[in-house]
């Protein structure tokens, strides 16, 4: 497997002295992440997420399938997610990496395990067909940071999504087409966001949302995933993840929980709203034709 | 033979750790000039779909809180390999799997910078659990935190479920007081062990033959 090429050391210098100093090379402040972009493709369930120059691509699908034999009322959610060498050079196609995996498994925890789809109501006939979600994540390019983007590519596409009526008479289900009538979205439970912080040993303050420089030198990381974000609810922790590396005090962990629900509220208002607009946009254009 | 193994036990769960090492690098591609890597290696088979990732991200949370306390750079060239061995499992994996790697290491005789201390926390209502079985883990938001004693600081905090952002503090502040419990049991073994070798080497010496030293290994009961 090739290895990342580690940062020469006048760069690494460089960066490390200028974040002592509160600097970061990208200009940013150390706690501003990178404002997401989104794009909403024409198909509902397809959307890419661009944070700086990392980029993400989630598409979710449906089928109808047969239930789990000892969970009959209850469809299914999947994850796909490998990285490809498209996202850069040291992922290799059909190998895990630790990193990836990493990735895999906190996404895997942040949109399955904390139930932000409710399976049940993806049930059509007990024991017989149910929706089968599949969320397909592709990562495009690597500038650091692909999890926060792929959570909230992975958020926008299940939230985007709509999948086709389906009416049950008797035993016999009949699938509406979405021209006939419209297509319902999925039931979401609570919409996860993921921010992520990395810390650097010579300099006290963490930072928000590092570039691939930042997360190739840093220490150690953090990825909080909060959910109710809305400004009336008070902020729950979904998942919160800090694997080793540099340690912590109680009062410092509290400290940068502050900060990922400061940020993560940002975040979670400005995808209400580019999803509310987008679906607005679809509305418009069907009143024309 | 391991260069140090322990084996830790909180209620049903068992976990026996052997460390391997310092020793010559197996692969050329892994070695590091400036110190020795570490290799965490889950000896669970996996069958189950699904789980192999598990399985993966359970060894890189222990190779991840183990690198930083290790004092890897005395044994540039070289690799120290963990193998952690699930015996039985009734929650609190993580939290036995780094007391036992703690100890292992410390065994074999590997400077390290502080104890590791893993805990399990939970929350009934408002009342705290520590040290939980599979049923409390399956039922209530819990969060595992490795903690290192001297210092009072985490290096480790997974949290998998939901939990109010307040409570979360209040749990990190519990885990620090229950890591000093563990931190003290964990001293009074090392310390038990050391005695016995040294009392055999004694009386190994006294009878003057070298015999050997009966090889021991440290235990922990909770």
């Amino acid at each position: 497997m090739p290895r990342e090429v580690e940062p020469p050391i006048v760069q690494r210098e460089f960066v490390l002295t200028a974040l002592k100093e509160s600097i970061r090379i990208d200009g940013r402040q150390l706690l501003q992440g990178r404002q997401p972009q989104l794009i909403f493709g024409d198909e509902l369930g397809w959307v890419e997420c661009a944070l700086g120059k990392t980029r993400v691509i989630a598409r979710v699908s449906g089928t109808i399938g047969r239930p789990r034999p000892d969970r009959p009322f209850e469809g299914s959610f999947t994850i796909h997610s490998e990285i490809s060498p498209m996202a850069s050079s040291v992922y290799e196609a059909g190998r895990l990496s630790e990193e990836e995996v990493l990735i895999t498994r906190m996404l895997e925890k942040v949109l399955k395990r904390s139930d932000a789809v409710d399976r049940e109501a993806l049930c059509i006939l007990a024991g017989q067909q149910v929706w089968q979600i599949k969320l397909t994540l592709h990562f495009l390019s690597d500038e650091g940071n692909m999890l926060d983007c792929a959570c909230l590519a992975g958020v926008a596409a299940l939230r985007h999504f709509r999948r086709p009526e389906v009416e049950v008479v008797g035993e016999e289900v009949i699938i509406h087409d979405p021209t006939e009538r419209a297509p319902i979205p999925l039931s979401i439970h609570h919409t996860p966001i993921c921010v992520t912080l990395a810390f650097f040993e010579d300099s006290e303050h963490p930072i928000v949302d590092p570039n691939h420089l930042e997360s190739l030198l840093m220490d150690s990381q953090l990825n909080i995933a909060l959910t109710h974000l809305s400004s009336s609810t008070s902020p729950t922790l979904c998942v919160f993840q800090k694997a080793g590396g540099m340690p912590l005090t109680a009062d410092e962990i509290r400290n940068c929980v502050e900060i990922a629900v400061r940020r993560a509220r940002v975040l979670s208002e400005w995808l209400e709203k580019k999803i509310k607009g987008d679906w607005e946009g679809r509305k418009a254009s069907i009143e024309v034709h | 033979m391991a260069d140090g193994s322990a084996s830790v036990m909180h209620g049903l769960t068992s976990v026996m750790v052997t460390v391997f090492g310092p020793r010559e690098a197996r692969s050329r591609a892994t070695t590091q000039h400036d110190r020795a890597t570490l290799s965490v290696n889950d000896g669970r088979a996996c069958i189950q779909r699904g789980y192999v990732g598990r399985i993966l991200e359970f060894a890189a949370n222990i190779k991840s809180t183990f690198e930083p306390v290790l004092q890897l750079y005395l044994y540039p060239r070289s690799q120290i390999d963990i193998n952690v061995q699930i015996l039985q499992s009734d929650g609190s994996l993580l939290q036995a799997a780094i007391n036992a790697t703690t100890l292992a290491l410390i065994d074999a005789g590997i400077p390290l910078n502080d104890f590791v201390c893993g805990i399990t926390c939970a929350l009934h209502d408002a009342t705290p659990l520590l040290d939980l079985t599979s049923l409390e883990e399956s039922d209530l938001p819990h969060v595992t935190v490795a903690v290192l004693p001297k210092s009072g600081k985490i290096t480790l905090a997974s949290l998998e479920t939901q939990l109010a952002v307040e409570r979360f503090d209040e749990m990190l502040r519990l885990t620090g007081d229950a890591a000093k419990v563990i931190h003290i049991e964990m001293v009074g073994v090392v310390k038990a062990r050391t005695d016995r070798i040294v009392r055999a080497m004694d009386s190994a010496q006294a009878s003057g033959g070298a015999r050997g030293i009966p090889d021991v290994d440290a235990e922990m009961g909770e």
